[in-house]
């Protein structure tokens, strides 16, 4: 058994095990940190950076769902360094996704004191909305890119690889390969992303359609998965000629 | 070449029936391979791609989407790439561009209609020292002529290796004397002598005390204590090992290593085998950028008449000790000189970087532990082994003990490599390269990433502990100069694009950080921004430089803020 690592969080000492992060060991004492892109069953990989504290003695800030606790830390989960960054980052984002249904977002662009507004005439990025098939639709605009929905595709969950990424930088986006529709990708429609998307970006088509105002007899008979590329392959597909 | 036509798979067919077994890693390479057969990668050819490495075709398309010296449509059958970063600008650069497209009657990025050649604007290709530079094809060409394009793209002068000089020609001082792949000249040179001692003489373990004893810190930029860096790669228990060379440079003004990889390419490959001895490894990459077609094709030869005078191979020396290299191409990507990214390339995926902890020492490439160094790193142990550690400290500073290559670029007398002991003053530098050619204006030290001195500073000793002193960053030796001609905000404009363009887009702070800068920084360049957008932008850069996963965000705000510190006047109204 290793030894348990202790540490102070906002002023309240933790004792945990090695390996915990600074967002565990912040929950195991009630410090609330805020997260945007950490999902707990999911690999987690520091995207966000909404999530940074700072620690006593070390350079920068640290994202603490992905830093573990170290001894003798001493950690400040609110402070003017990391709330500087914090409403920075909301400022950015708000000026570039659609974050209408990211409510909890919301709530903290209001905490932070977050204004957007700043950013004049910044770039978004809208990409049309995507309703390439029966099960559900991607509004790309309201993506945040936290990868969840990536990763449950892939080695996550469903190891159905269906997508991945596209472009770099500001113009990085979610896209199936050669940007197809997904009824001609190896999307085995399980439905995973759609459940762990934070911001309404993936969205059944069900609800999708009940919120445009179509009467639920139509959306029945609009959202049928007909068979028709459904693929339950696992990894690349089959040569097609 | 049409893309509607069906691509004839059987030329593919034995590039697949080679890299097929061994997987993803040869991804990058295969779809390189089928570029240079199809002049682009057609769908079909990708999916066959795909399914002889195993590689879904997303994560392929991913891969595809990330480099840019990887395309999609069909390209001309030359490259025509003309760098219209600050060196090259300064001399014409965007000149020279506007020229062949007039010439050539097409935009930047587009292929002429006979399909003979596309024209890209592209940042610095580490030709500096030849500013305005170009890559034609395979060609690196020196001081291309807007006044007559036809003449560098019909037929293209390679370029000399450039100007090498300074004080301490240690590692430089074959660089142009010998030829470069010429294993006995390399040895009639002193060549393989630091590899015989190492090998002959000496325990691995010596071989790390010799290296941390001479206080050799990395060249790549972190400055990251090299010796250490061995020790714990050797420590790490583990089956396999690696030692990575990295030539990804393709930092703004920075063009030693190309020196070092073209000018004296055994001496790298030495450096390599000696870190291979010392941590354990027997196997080696050398990561060259994707822009240096040159520096690959001598490395490449180096390492055959290496292999075949017993350098590399099985039994080197007539030890038991094994050591092979292998080259790996870059495709258009900064962010693959971080370690970490560059490791997720040679695995072939998007070069994004890892988080950290862990580190290369313990989990680098293929998850093994890695010592990853730079070129002029591993030519820096390449001499020590040869002349020892104390005749390295006879050079440069108690604190900065051995000779670094500054690479002068712009409004220099003689751009070049010049390689000095640390400590010597700037100005005296820029004294070696034949002085200011005007009145001087600002230095860009350390490249994109580092920050810029003012005339006041020509004073500063080139040592570590002197520039943090003077709050300056020593990066990878960059010294760009700009004299009083020049319009600062263009070339803030120019690294903020820069920036902008190689975010790999991880994490939000760098991914989002590096448009908000480049769009306040071209309204700085237009002369209308407000006050409101310059303190936005130095929330921006703080939340980049603090809050980002690797360098590159950490040091993208470095340079503009730099100048917004010191000169917060050229932001209102461009004095
Ligand atoms: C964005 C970025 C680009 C980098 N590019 C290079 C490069 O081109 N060459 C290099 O040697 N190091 C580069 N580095 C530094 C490497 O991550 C690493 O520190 C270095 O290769 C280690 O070698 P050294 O210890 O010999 O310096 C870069 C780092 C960052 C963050
Ligand atoms: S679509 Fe949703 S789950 Fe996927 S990256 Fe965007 S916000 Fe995250
Ligand atoms: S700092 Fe920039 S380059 Fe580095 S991981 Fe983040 S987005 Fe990518
Ligand atoms: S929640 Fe920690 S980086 Fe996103
Ligand atoms: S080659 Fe043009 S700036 Fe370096």
């Amino acid at each position: 058994m290793a030894e348990t690592i202790e540490l102070t969080i906002d002023g309240k000492k933790v004792s945990v095990q090695p390996g915990t992060t600074i967002l565990q060991a912040a929950q195991q004492v009630g410090v609330e940190i805020p997260t945007l892109c950490y999902f707990e069953h999911i690999t987690a990989n520091g995207l966000c950076r909404l999530c940074v504290v700072e620690t006593a003695g070390v350079r920068g800030l640290q994202a603490a769902c992905v830093a573990q606790a170290s001894p003798g830390a001493v950690v400040h989960t609110r402070s003017p360094a990391v709330d500087r960054a914090r409403r920075t980052i909301l400022e950015m984002l708000a000026s570039t996704v659609d974050l209408s249904e990211t409510p909890q977002v919301q709530a903290l662009m209001a905490d932070y004191g977050a204004r957007p507004e700043r950013f004049n005439g910044a770039q978004p990025r809208r990409p049309p909305l995507i309703d390439d098939n029966p099960v559900y639709i991607r509004d790309y605009g309201k993506c945040v890119l936290c990868w969840r929905c990536v990763q449950v595709c892939a080695d996550d969950a469903q190891y159905a690889y269906a997508i991945d990424f596209g472009g770099r930088g500001f113009q990085t986006r979610i896209a199936t390969a050669f940007d197809k529709p997904l009824t001609e990708t190896t999307c085995v429609f399980c439905g995973q992303c759609v459940g762990v998307c934070p911001t309404g970006a993936l969205k059944a088509k069900r609800e999708y359609l009940l919120e445009q105002g179509v009467s639920p007899e139509e959306v029945f008979g609009l959202t049928r998965l007909q068979g028709k590329g459904k693929r339950s392959r696992r990894g690349p597909r089959p040569e097609v000629s | 070449m049409a893309s509607s036509m069906t691509p004839d798979l059987s030329t593919l067919e034995p590039i697949l029936e080679r890299y097929g077994p061994q997987g993803r890693t040869r991804l990058i390479p295969a779809l390189l391979e089928a570029q240079k057969i199809y002049g682009h990668l057609p769908e079909t050819v990708v999916e066959a791609i795909g399914q002889a490495l195993r590689v879904p075709l997303a994560e392929i398309y991913g891969v595809m989407e990330f480099y840019t010296m990887l395309y999609q449509e069909p390209t001309g059958r030359t490259m025509v790439r003309v760098c219209t970063s600050p060196p090259c600008a300064q001399k014409g650069g965007r000149a020279a561009l506007q020229a062949i497209c007039e010439h050539l009657g097409v935009a930047p990025g587009e292929t002429t209609a006979d399909g003979a050649y596309t024209v890209e604007e592209v940042p610095c290709l580490g030709l500096c020292d030849h500013a305005p530079a170009a890559l034609v094809g395979e060609t690196p060409v020196a001081q291309v002529d807007p006044g007559d394009p036809a003449c560098w793209i019909e037929a293209p002068q390679e370029t000399p290796l450039g100007l090498v000089g300074g004080s301490h020609r240690w590692l430089t001082a074959r660089c142009g004397v010998i030829e470069p792949t010429d294993v006995e000249a390399y040895q009639s040179h002193g060549g393989f002598a630091g590899l015989r001692r190492a090998l002959l003489e000496m325990e691995p373990a010596q071989v790390v005390e010799e290296v941390t004893a001479s206080g050799l810190v990395g060249r790549g930029g972190a400055a990251f204590p090299t010796g250490l860096k061995w020790k714990f790669t050797a420590a790490a228990q583990a089956a396999a090992r690696y030692v990575v060379c990295n030539g990804d440079e393709s930092e703004p003004g920075t063009f030693k290593d190309r020196v070092l990889m073209e000018g004296d390419p055994l001496a790298v490959l030495e450096g390599m085998t000696i870190a291979g001895y010392a941590i354990g490894a027997d196997k080696g990459y050398i990561y060259i950028r994707g822009e240096y077609p040159r520096a690959q094709r001598i490395i490449a030869q180096a390492i055959e008449q290496a292999r075949e005078a017993g350098f590399l191979g099985r039994g080197i020396l007539g030890t038991d000790f094994n050591f092979e290299v292998e080259v790996r191409s870059g495709v258009g990507a900064y962010i693959c000189g971080e370690e970490t990214a560059l490791f997720e390339s040679i695995e072939g995926k998007r070069g994004y970087p890892r988080l950290k902890p862990p580190y290369p020492t313990t989990h680098g490439l293929f998850g093994k532990p890695t010592s990853i160094n730079n070129v002029e790193t591993l030519c820096a142990a390449t001499w020590i082994l040869a002349h020892g550690a104390q005749a390295y400290r006879q050079a440069g500073t108690e604190d900065s003990p051995g000779a670094k290559m500054f690479c002068l670029s712009g409004d220099v007398a003689h751009p070049g490599v010049y390689e000095v002991p640390f400590g010597t003053r700037l100005g005296d530098l820029i004294e070696m390269a034949g002085g200011v050619a005007g009145e001087l204006q600002a230095v860009l030290l350390g490249g994109a990433a580092g920050a810029f001195a003012g005339r006041d500073q020509l004073d500063v000793p080139l040592s570590f502990e002197g520039l943090k002193d003077a709050g300056l960053p020593l990066g990878s030796g960059v010294v760009m100069v700009f004299n009083q001609e020049r319009d600062l905000r263009r070339t803030l404009l120019s690294l903020a694009e820069f920036f902008a363009h190689e975010s790999c887009g991880k994490c939000f702070p760098c991914q989002l950080g590096t448009r908000r800068q480049l769009e306040i920084v071209e309204k700085v360049a237009a002369g209308e921004v407000a006050e409101v957008e310059l303190e936005a932008l130095r929330d921006v850069q703080y939340t980049m430089t603090n809050a980002s996963i690797c360098g590159l965000g950490m040091t993208a705000g470095s340079a503009i803020g730099s100048a917004l510190e010191r000169w917060p006047d050229i932001f209102r109204n461009g004095r």
